[in-house]
């Protein structure tokens, strides 16, 4: 492989932030505690000066490292997307861990490490090294899952996350030597290459894309992969929990079609089928398991699953338009779809860490009872990102929705539109339920215990990036969409 | 068809900006605000009624810009002579429900003011959208200030109602959105509704999109069997919300059946008609056989509203123009007139703090000008000739007779049970023997509710007596529906056009030139 110093400032925004993530350990146990603060905003930094990296290389086209990684407008939309979610979880995290108690420097650097993991994970085409970004990520998210120490939910999510993602990878990397062994390579321009013309007939390619499936299936929490999410979502620090809901998410479902896109496109017909069954399963019991959750982080946990289902209606139509080469509309749809779900989910997550009862955190959805009462604005923004997860106009949410049912309608299967519809009718109800019981039951008495809004000025940021990107996008999404379709066309 | 002057536009977003507004003035002048900014509203729609050509059936005041690129989505507007009665009723009734719920709102009463401001702006935007995407945005933006508006001021059984009528609303609209899209990739890639209203679309895909849209548009009329999230929603909201949902949300459904199922589907529209007059002639009955059973004036109102609501559907589905106009003038009658009962049950209610018919009897008494508005009201419902409603009932079942005389036979059953319901309601509440405990409450309206309800007794009566302003507003557009749902019929039913008088003359009936617009 050849290598040239080039390589390494293509790739400059990764190498910026993995090195501030060293920087972040090395000044951790040194710092004195009062000054912890500052790693917060060195992490800041580094992510507003990616983030203008990235959009200068966005109209770029370069591959690196011999074809390992490419920078693309495709890879470039995804890493957008990442340094903002990222952005907004060091800002929340920033007041949340304090509220927690949880002083721990190396925080910021293990959200480093696994944006940079999911940075490599959008950007690579090449098996092994989404492999390597997809560890990265989620031995990062192991660690961070697990951060609440003294408390055995905590460690319990990090536990079972660490033995259901250990599993996962294996099969991911099963699948990645099986498709080697059938195609004789790792690259994905080479995979297409070798699939095209070849059906499922032959059962090593057959195995090798079951495996691949079922290994981002997982990765995606998609039914019936999906049993991680409700225990890691609850168990882990909701900052977390919000960094995971939406960031690695959407670096999944970006590495997740570059591989069924450009590397096994000649397969659509196939795995289209297979994401169809996926999709259906996952919009039913994503939506019909969050109709009887206390918890909210349980519910939000249900709800993010059933939302991968609404994205996976854009993966399936796109394996069914398009004559021989992948629907882009489809595929653009589905990024349009969790650049949306990252504001609101990411919103909701953020009034959940912000609600406090006595020293715990108030997560119960008793626990909002009255909150219009005693917290108008934070129960109004609550409102809208509910309503917009449920997809009502004139919210993000319905944006969202329209792209995706829309590619579907394309693909001559309205009837698939029917169903995801009517369980996002379903949906309604369980979104509906935390809107009646902040507006429509009265506070109790206030006591010590009784539950109480914190706010920081960071909290303050957070709240309201959400709430602009769900009502602007709401009623103008043209640049987002305008840009998730430029991004698309570069996806071979 | 662009007007210089954005009318339209002007028209949704003044309340909608008003909902903002109140946020930021005086907590004493919140009602006042709110009432200014319905008035301004209404101030601004009035003008449309004069500087509208009747002789046209064309979109006027239009508007046009581009809203999304890809796919085409326009933020287009426009009104026809059947947008015109029901945008003006909107703007209308509005300042009274402003008005009626000065005193009896409390709590949160800016929010209370911001949510009625946001539906006046989405029912007005429901009705002047030209674009199908805008229009479903409209049309489901309003679901959540409405259930907020049940769900936070409404009665005892409130959070019920609420989501009831919000689940109902919602599962009938989805099918909606599905139907949008695929016209769009059937129509010629278009979300624009004149266009798609010139399409040509195969006599299966008709019907799967009649029934999608039916599904949408029946819950919120509402027909029978949908019609049960209704009396629920209607007792439990509060007065200015009950009247909203009356007056305006339920000819939302009967606009959508005579916008979009009668022009886009015309062939499935036609084989569906049988099923449509059937559960119209059911609804008719039922519902006034459901009136007469209840002890609750605003369960009766609700029930009058399901037989009201089929006279409507009964006459857009006879395919002839006294059938359709008499249910466009049903559909404004039937918002005035039970809009003022609503008005008439908020006002007993807020002084005896009850629904119950056996607590609110004998009112002439201590209540001599209610008792008066009361009657007139009643007189109007029930159909009595000189009054709104006796115009649109009338042409329905004329329109209807044409069509099938047993289904005629069957409505006009409607029209004397409404006699029997409606007239007893009335013995009781206007006369007999008040209760000795809620006579200290009883004190006659105010000036304020006199305000509120006078307009709408000028109304009961100007449109009772002069209907023709109306009529000739609304006949061009009227007569382009019927031309393009049954090209075969050129002229109206001669004997029909004999029958009425009420109609004017048939200027030209010859079906209009399509017109097909481009942007």
């Amino acid at each position: 492989m050849t290598f040239s110093a080039g390589d390494l400032f293509l790739i400059l925004p990764e190498l910026l932030v993995t090195a501030a993530a060293c920087v972040v350990f090395a000044l951790d146990p040194v710092l004195h505690s009062s000054k912890k603060d500052g790693l917060a905003w060195l992490s800041l930094g580094t992510l507003a000066v990616c983030m203008g990296l990235t959009a200068s290389q966005m109209s770029h086209a370069a591959s690196a490292f011999g074809g390992l990684v490419v920078i693309d407008a495709y890879g470039c939309f995804w890493k957008l997307l990442l340094y903002f979610v990222t952005g907004l979880t060091v800002l929340l995290s920033y007041s949340y861990l304090k509220e927690e108690r949880l002083y721990f420097g190396e925080y910021y650097g293990f959200v480093l490490l696994a944006l940079s993991g999911m940075m490599v994970m959008v950007s690579a085409v090449d098996l092994l090294t989404i492999y390597l970004g997809t560890e990265l990520m989620s031995l990062s998210l192991y660690v961070m899952a697990g951060l609440k120490r003294s408390e055995p939910r905590s460690l319990e999510a990090s536990a079972k996350y660490f033995v259901l993602g250990a599993f996962s990878s294996g099969i991911l990397l099963y699948g990645i030597s099986l498709l080697y062994g059938a195609t004789g390579s790792t690259r994905l321009p080479a995979i297409a290459a070798a699939v095209s013309g070849r059906s499922l007939d032959d059962p090593l390619l057959l195995f090798a894309t079951i495996l691949l499936a079922v290994g981002f299936s997982f990765k995606l929490a998609v039914v019936p992969f999906h049993m991680w999410t409700p225990d890691v979502y609850q168990g882990a620090p909701t900052s977390v929990t919000a960094f995971m809901a939406v960031a690695s998410k959407a670096a999944s479902f970006g590495a997740f079609l570059r591989v069924f896109v450009e590397g096994l496109g000649g397969l659509k017909a196939n795995w289209s089928a297979i994401f169809l069954l996926l999709c259906i399963a996952t919009l039913v019991l994503g939506n019909v398991v969050a109709l009887v959750q206390t918890n909210i982080k349980r519910m939000l946990a249900y709800s993010s699953i059933a939302h991968a289902g609404y994205a996976l209606i854009g993966v399936v139509a796109a394996g069914r338009l398009g004559g021989s080469a992948v629907s882009s509309n489809g595929i653009a749809s589905v990024l349009l779809y969790l650049a949306l779900y990252a504001f609101m989910t990411f919103g909701a997550f953020a009034i959940v860490a912000m609600l406090r009862k006595g020293g715990i955190e108030g997560e119960e959805i008793e626990d909002f009872t009255g909150l219009a009462k005693r917290h108008p604005l934070a129960a109004l923004l609550m409102m809208i990102f509910m309503v917009s997860l449920a997809g009502i106009p004139p919210t993000a949410g319905f944006i969202g929705k329209f792209y995706v049912f829309m590619s579907a309608v394309e693909a001559g299967m309205a009837w698939l539109a029917v169903v995801a519809l009517i369980f996002a009718a379903v949906s309604a109800y369980y979104y509906l339920r935390l809107v009646m019981v902040m507006y429509m039951r009265e506070p109790g008495e206030v006591t010590a215990t009784s539950p109480r809004l914190v706010m920081s000025p960071s909290l303050s940021i957070v709240l309201a990036c959400a709430v602009a990107g769900v009502v602007i996008f709401g009623f103008y999404p043209n640049p987002l969409v305008n840009l998730a379709t430029q991004a698309v066309l570069t996806l071979k | 068809m662009t007007s210089s002057f954005p009318w339209l536009t002007l028209l949704i977003f003044l309340p909608l900006a008003g909902a903002v507004a109140v946020f930021f003035v005086k907590e004493t002048s919140v009602r006042l605000t709110a009432l200014g900014i319905t008035v301004a509203d209404l101030l601004i729609s009035l003008p449309l009624w004069w500087l509208f050509d009747a002789s046209s059936g064309q979109m006027q005041f239009g508007e046009l810009a581009v809203w999304i690129t890809a796919p085409p989505i326009h933020y287009r507007l426009g009104i026809d002579g059947i947008s015109l009665p029901l945008v003006l009723m909107t703007t209308v009734l509005m300042p009274l429900c402003v008005l009626i719920s000065w005193q009896s709102v409390e709590t949160r009463i800016r929010s209370f003011m911001a949510m009625l401001l946001i539906m006046e702006g989405t029912m007005l935007g429901v009705f002047v959208a030209l674009d199908f995407v805008l229009f479903y945005v409209f049309w489901e933006a309003m679901l959540i200030p409405m259930y907020l508006l049940i769900g936070v001021w409404g009665g005892p059984n409130r959070l019920y109602a609420a989501i009831k009528f919000f689940l109902y609303t919602l599962a009938g609209s989805v099918l909606l959105l599905v139907a949008i899209l695929v016209l769009y990739f059937q129509g010629g890639h278009t979300f624009d509704i004149l266009q798609l209203s010139q399409g040509a679309y195969a006599t299966s895909l008709q019907m799967w999109l009649f029934l999608a849209f039916f599904a949408a548009f029946a819950v919120k009329v509402p027909m029978f069997p949908f019609h049960t999230w209704l009396p629920d929603a209607h007792v439990e909201a509060p007065t200015a919300g009950s009247v909203i949902l009356a007056s305006v949300l339920l000819k939302m459904g009967t606009y959508g059946f005579l916008r979009f199922s009668l022009p886009m589907l015309p062939e499935a529209s036609r084989a569906f008609t049988p099923l449509m007059a059937t559960l119209s002639i059911v609804a008719i009955i039922y519902g006034a056989y459901m009136a007469l059973a209840q002890a609750d004036l605003k369960k009766l109102i609700a029930y009058s509203s399901v037989s009201h609501m089929g006279f409507v559907t009964l006459g857009l589905f006879t395919f002839n123009i006294q059938g359709i106009e008499g249910a466009v003038m049903q559909m404004v009658n039937h918002g005035i007139t039970t809009g003022a009962l609503f008005l008439c049950v908020g006002v007993i209610y807020e002084r005896t703090h009850s629904r119950q018919i056996a607590d609110n009897v004998g009112l002439t008494k201590p209540m001599p000008r209610y008792a008066t508005l009361l009657v007139i009201f009643a007189l109007s419902s029930l159909g009595l000739p000189g009054t709104n409603s006796f115009v649109g009932e009338f042409m329905v079942l004329v329109g209807t007779f044409v069509w099938s005389k047993i289904a005629t036979a069957l409505a006009s059953l409607g029209i004397i049970l409404a006699a029997v319901y409606i007239l007893w309601m009335v013995q009781r509440v206007a006369f007999g023997v008040p209760s000795p405990h809620f006579l200290p409450k009883l004190r006659d309206v105010n000036q304020r509710e006199m305000v509120t309800l006078v307009p709408l007794v000028v109304l009961v009566f100007w449109i009772g007596l002069f209907p023709n302003p109306m009529l000739t507003r609304m006949h061009a557009s009227v007569e382009k529906v019927i031309a393009r749902a049954f090209p075969s019929i050129s002229e109206p039913i001669t004997a029909a056009s004999q029958l009425d008088q009420l109609t004017p003359p048939a200027k030209g009936a010859a079906p209009i030139a399509g017109e097909v617009r481009q942007p």
